[in-house]
């Protein structure tokens, strides 16, 4: 019988949460690496029982974790991200040159037909690829080198490169977004990278169109429909439809546009989930009340699915890489909080339930669907 | 020249990490310094590379702390000899993770 593997990353360590395919009845393995933020937790789509998982602390740093067994041991990996040649300056949060320092890895995102190779996004921004499981990485350094790295900020976490999408039709096609740099795309497997930012404004910057230093929050792509991105951003939801070469802004009767994670449904290419927050100073809810949206029409028009979530005194956030659907025959969407829930839907949003409520504050969900 | 024998007692969080109970053991061969000790270690323990000193610079991490002997060697030069009751291994050379964080 089918069933799902929920991958949660949280300030306190990793948990793995499975369920048959009805979703109903949870086992909870964890925690794995107690003590350590982790930031994400992924599979690879070509092995399900190999997983990487990204831990880190402000004590000791950057530690690479790799499964073999879809989660219930682990083995140190490699954990050298050194940049390539002299990494040069961004600037600062004060307008200053400021040196290029890796802090820590955000997202992991593994090849979808080689289990051994994987992408890492890192803080301060670039992109490294390891193809020996993450013992080694090497640098892909043409995107920090493309030619706007030096006038890229940090945003308030950090200038971390959080988003890796690969090209499910265009094998040497990639997308990278950045905090606060903009949205990146690569069609020669990473070598060289250029912005992809047209349509977006960003009013906290001097010139709001300008081609980087956009605080993208996160971006979805359907696999069946490749060429269609959705985009959150720091404020308004965003759709391209010519792999990003331009975007418009589908925010439409959204109580707040402002928010972390999207993601589309798996069978439903213009059905589109976000999760508004109130604003970038009052990261929870409008009106305390906890609500994923949903659109069936690929922006534009969205409802409220309310069923099952906290409808008052909440003020938990929703992370940007803590979304995630599987791809069961009735989808189901996934979310955690930073109060520590993960709430699951086998309806594909129209209801809700807790699978946990009080993990330490949850970074990130991936979710795989086992045959 | 005969290795010397050195007691290194790690943080909580280290010990988990390099699957080890108590304190580690070490031979360190020549002369007995922190930069000696801790290349020791982390050939002995690989996956504690980075985790205590920058693996680019070789500088100890801002929130590590080396004490030995009541003293705190954090700022001293990784190349001095260590203490005569440190190599005699008489007592240990102490990884510590700095209280932080509230």
């Amino acid at each position: 019988m089918s069933g799902v593997r929920v991958l949660v990353g949280t300030r306190k360590g990793a948990f793995v949460l499975t369920a048959d395919g009805k979703r109903d009845d949870w086992a909870v393995a964890g925690p794995f690496f107690g003590g350590w933020e982790i930031y994400h937790v992924k599979g690879s789509p070509a092995d399900q029982d190999r997983l990487y998982a990204s831990q880190s602390s402000g004590w000791s740093g950057q530690v690479i974790q790799r499964s073999d067994d879809g989660g219930r041991t682990w083995e140190p990996a490699g954990n050298k991200f050194s940049y390539d040649g002299t990494p040069g300056t961004h600037q600062w949060y004060d307008g200053t040159p400021h040196p290029w320092e890796f802090a820590r890895v955000w997202h992991l995102e593994p090849s979808r037909d080689d289990p051994d190779v994987v992408y890492a996004g890192v803080e301060d921004a670039g992109l490294f690829r390891s193809a020996d499981g993450g013992t080694s990485w090497q640098e892909l350094p043409g995107l920090r080198t493309h030619g706007s790295g030096p006038s890229w900020q940090p945003g308030a976490g950090g200038m971390c490169l959080h988003t890796i999408i690969l090209d499910p039709v265009k094998p040497d096609r990639m997308y990278a977004a950045i905090s606060a740099a903009g949205a990146f795309r690569s069609d020669d497997a990473g070598q060289s990278w250029r912005p992809v930012n047209q349509g977006l404004r960003s009013e906290g910057i001097p010139d709001s169109a300008a081609e980087v230093g956009h605080c993208v929050h996160r971006i979805a792509q359907h696999p069946a429909r490749p060429g269609t991105l959705f985009m959150q951003k720091h404020w308004d939801v965003m759709r391209s439809d010519n792999a990003g070469e331009s975007w418009r802004e589908i925010s439409g009767n959204l109580p707040s546009d402002f928010g972390f994670p999207i993601d589309i449904h798996a069978h439903e290419p213009d059905t589109v989930y976000v999760v508004p927050i109130t604003s970038d100073a009052e990261h929870f809810p409008p009106d305390g009340r906890l609500r994923v949206y949903r659109s069936r029409t690929g922006g534009d028009e969205w409802e409220p699915l309310t069923k099952g979530l906290p409808q008052e005194h909440c003020y938990v956030n929703v992370l940007r890489d803590a979304m995630a659907v599987d791809s069961l025959d009735d989808c189901g969407v996934y979310f955690g909080t930073t109060g520590g829930q993960v709430y699951a839907s086998s309806d594909a949003g129209d209801s809700w339930a807790p699978i946990v409520r009080d993990l330490p504050a949850v970074l990130s969900v991936e979710v795989q669907t086992l045959p | 020249m005969t290795a010397a024998t050195i007691t290194v007692v790690l943080p909580a969080h280290l010990r988990k990490l390099a699957r080890v109970d108590g304190r580690v053991e070490l031979a360190v061969d020549g002369a007995v310094t922190q930069r000696s000790v801790l290349d020791a270690l982390e050939s002995r323990y690989p996956v504690l590379r980075g985790t205590i000193r920058d693996q680019e610079t070789g500088r100890r991490r801002a929130f590590i702390r080396f004490f030995a002997c009541q003293e705190d060697l954090s700022h001293e030069d990784p190349d001095d000899v260590l203490p005569a009751l440190v190599t005699g291994g008489k007592e240990p050379y102490l990884v510590v993770a700095a209280m932080a964080g509230g």
